[in-house]
């Protein structure tokens, strides 16, 4: 008796933190298609509030995107070489390149904007344009990049791998393209949805350093809910979630089919590594 | 099976030493010359330099200041292993997790530039020649550990190598299937009459595919020779007492003298005969007895010496405790060619 009591009280604190959590987020979606939120639901509901977004904001979408996508192809150019490097290299040197590598994670992105403002904040034109906002983006998604790089490189024992194709007359770019880059490809996706969504999702930087012209969706988000109509704000909320959520969907299904296949891919040689020497 | 041509290539190591980055000496200064079509086995303990010693031929390190790799005549010892034209089969395979079983022997072909329909043909001969022709669009995750070693011994031959290396290929296959691969690689290398360096710490699988064993011991070659000469003639204490079962028994504790043995005998387990006349060399004391189905294993308590071990054919069983008398054969006396002295 009262372990069942256990349960249901356990299962109704589950679900009072649930609530705690999507109530808020129901009540923006549903705002943002209510006729007047005031009146409630009963004023009947619309896509109006939409339309209006995509008229005072589309710029905003279309440059978050942009910079997205942008900062996407900087952190593959850069990040996968730089994992691979580090996976490669053993030793101390690496591993604090590593650390490095990881800082902008951990160091406030106010600040991070604000070093990037006093060291480049006087090239007028770069200053003013979304490239400016682009390397803070980097700044801060390459580790993400990285890290998931590098753990799907650890796992895969690429360095056999490599060698093996060099056994059979594989050059290094030759290695690289056909063995390293496909076998690295869970990290690299995972990696990739990850650059996206937090480029899309980033407020702390991207409101330092964004100018009148160059306001991405979260920017623009923060200036909608100071200035327009609580309908509208909700409605722009909307177009985020409709964005973001397939991202997030997507990665956590696969991460969870990675998971499932290094499970299967480990199970079949148990004492492969007992011998090695 | 289907022929398939190699040239034979010769492979002769001078002074190859090899020290790592972090000072350790893997492998102190070695020679070693390998006939062409010859199957040589590195065999060691692990730590003993086999590895290192096979991976300067392959081409994946080079080796200290001063060591030489040659294949025939030609030296390439700077030469980089995608260079060097080796087939190399690797202890864990270092398959290709995202290509098919017909992608991966293919590879080497397609890194050649060779046509796809000449690819084509020569990838068929070589999955029937391992019999896996059925698995040939499976993927790499979808087979055994035999049919995966078959794979790499198929995408190792099949771009024609000037010699095959073999790091540890058996070591993750359970027993049964160990004996059974172990035939066929035999088969196979006969039938090639391709230069085969084969790396194992396993003594059976030695004596069973080297035309010569390189027995290895911290870094050095403790001995080289034929499976008979390594078995019946090892060179010093380390060989002796690595490969199979060596009985050493003091004068001292012989009843009757052996000609020509100073101060102890060395013998192997199944070179004793059990006689109950006077003639005996020697009589113990069984203190166990194993039935191994085709002969038997006892432990003698020998007075003056250690335990003998001694293998016997024959259905008499003695049982533990009782008394045993041995006659030693004559051919069966082990002396070491670099005698050593013993503390």
């Amino acid at each position: 008796m009262k372990h069942r009591n256990l349960f249901w009280l356990q299962l109704a604190f589950t679900l009072l933190v649930c609530a705690f959590l999507i109530v808020p987020v129901v009540l923006s979606v549903l705002a943002g298609v209510t006729e007047n939120f005031f009146i409630g639901l009963r004023s009947g509901l619309t896509l109006r509030w939409i339309g209006e977004v995509w008229s005072l904001y589309a710029e905003t979408i279309y440059l978050s995107l942009l910079i997205a996508v942008a900062c996407l192809a900087v952190t593959l150019v850069i990040g996968v070489p730089a994992a691979y490097v580090l996976a490669r290299k053993e030793g101390r040197i690496a591993r604090v390149i590593e650390e490095i590598i990881v800082l902008p994670v951990a160091v406030p992105g106010l600040a991070i904007a604000l070093a990037l403002i006093i060291v480049y904040g006087g090239f007028r034109d770069f200053r003013t344009s979304w490239a400016f906002i682009l390397v803070g983006h980097v700044l801060y998604t390459l580790p993400f990049m990285v890290r998931s790089v590098l753990a799907v490189l650890s796992i895969i024992n690429f360095r056999e791998l490599e060698e093996g194709a060099a056994s059979l007359g594989a050059t290094f770019w030759q290695r690289f393209f056909t063995v390293v880059l496909p076998n690295a490809k869970p990290g690299i996706l995972a990696g990739s949805l990850m650059v996206l969504t937090l480029s899309v999702g980033e407020f702390n930087l991207t409101w330092m350093l964004h100018t009148p012209m160059t306001k991405t969706l979260p920017v623009g988000l923060a200036d909608s809910y100071a200035s327009m109509r609580l309908e509208i704000a909700s409605a722009y909320t909307l177009v985020f979630f409709i964005m973001i959520v397939p991202l997030l969907v997507a990665m956590q299904w696969l991460s969870r089919d990675r998971r499932a296949r290094t499970v299967a891919q480990e199970q079949p040689l148990p004492t492969s590594r007992t011998f090695s020497q | 099976m289907t022929t398939i041509e190699t040239a034979s290539t010769a492979i002769t190591l001078h002074q190859c030493a090899k020290t790592f980055v972090n000072g350790t000496r893997a492998l102190e200064p070695v020679n070693l010359k390998v006939t062409a079509g010859e199957t040589v086995v590195l065999l060691g303990p692990s730590g003993c330099g086999k590895t290192t010693l096979l991976r300067l031929i392959a081409g994946l390190d080079e080796p200290d200041q001063g060591g030489r790799v040659l294949f025939n005549d030609e030296p390439v010892t700077n030469l980089p292993i995608e260079k060097r034209n080796v087939g190399m089969v690797f202890q864990s395979y270092a398959l290709f997790p995202n290509m098919t079983v017909r992608d991966n022997v293919a590879y080497g072909l397609a890194v050649r530039k060779i046509s796809v329909a000449n690819i084509g043909v020569r990838v068929d001969e070589m999955l029937e020649m391992m019999h896996i022709q059925d698995l040939a669009d499976r993927r790499i995750d979808q087979l055994s550990g035999g049919q995966r070693q078959r794979v790499a011994l198929a995408r190792a031959i099949a771009v024609r190598p000037r010699v095959l290396l073999l790091d540890e290929p058996l070591t993750a296959l359970d027993a049964l299937l160990r004996d059974r691969l172990r035939v066929e690689i035999d088969e196979l290398l006969r039938h090639l009459g391709i230069t085969a360096i084969y790396v194992t710490h396993d003594q059976a699988e030695a004596m069973a595919l080297g035309d010569r064993i390189v027995v290895m011991s911290k870094g050095q070659i403790a001995q080289i020779g034929t499976p008979q000469e390594i078995y019946f003639q090892p060179a010093n204490d380390f060989v002796a007492d690595f490969i199979g079962t060596v009985n050493r028994v003091p004068v001292a504790a012989l009843s009757s003298r052996i000609n020509g043995v100073k101060n102890e005998v060395m013998f192997r387990p199944q070179d004793v005969d059990i006689v109950t006349d006077g003639e005996a060399h020697l009589s113990g004391c069984v203190a166990a007895a194993f039935f191994l189905g085709d002969r038997t294993r006892f432990v003698l308590d020998v007075a003056g010496s250690g335990q003998v071990i001694v293998e016997s054919l024959c259905r008499a069983s003695q049982v533990v405790g009782s008394q045993v008398s041995l006659r030693i054969r004559p051919e069966g006396l082990i002396s070491l060619a670099q005698a050593e002295h013993r503390s």
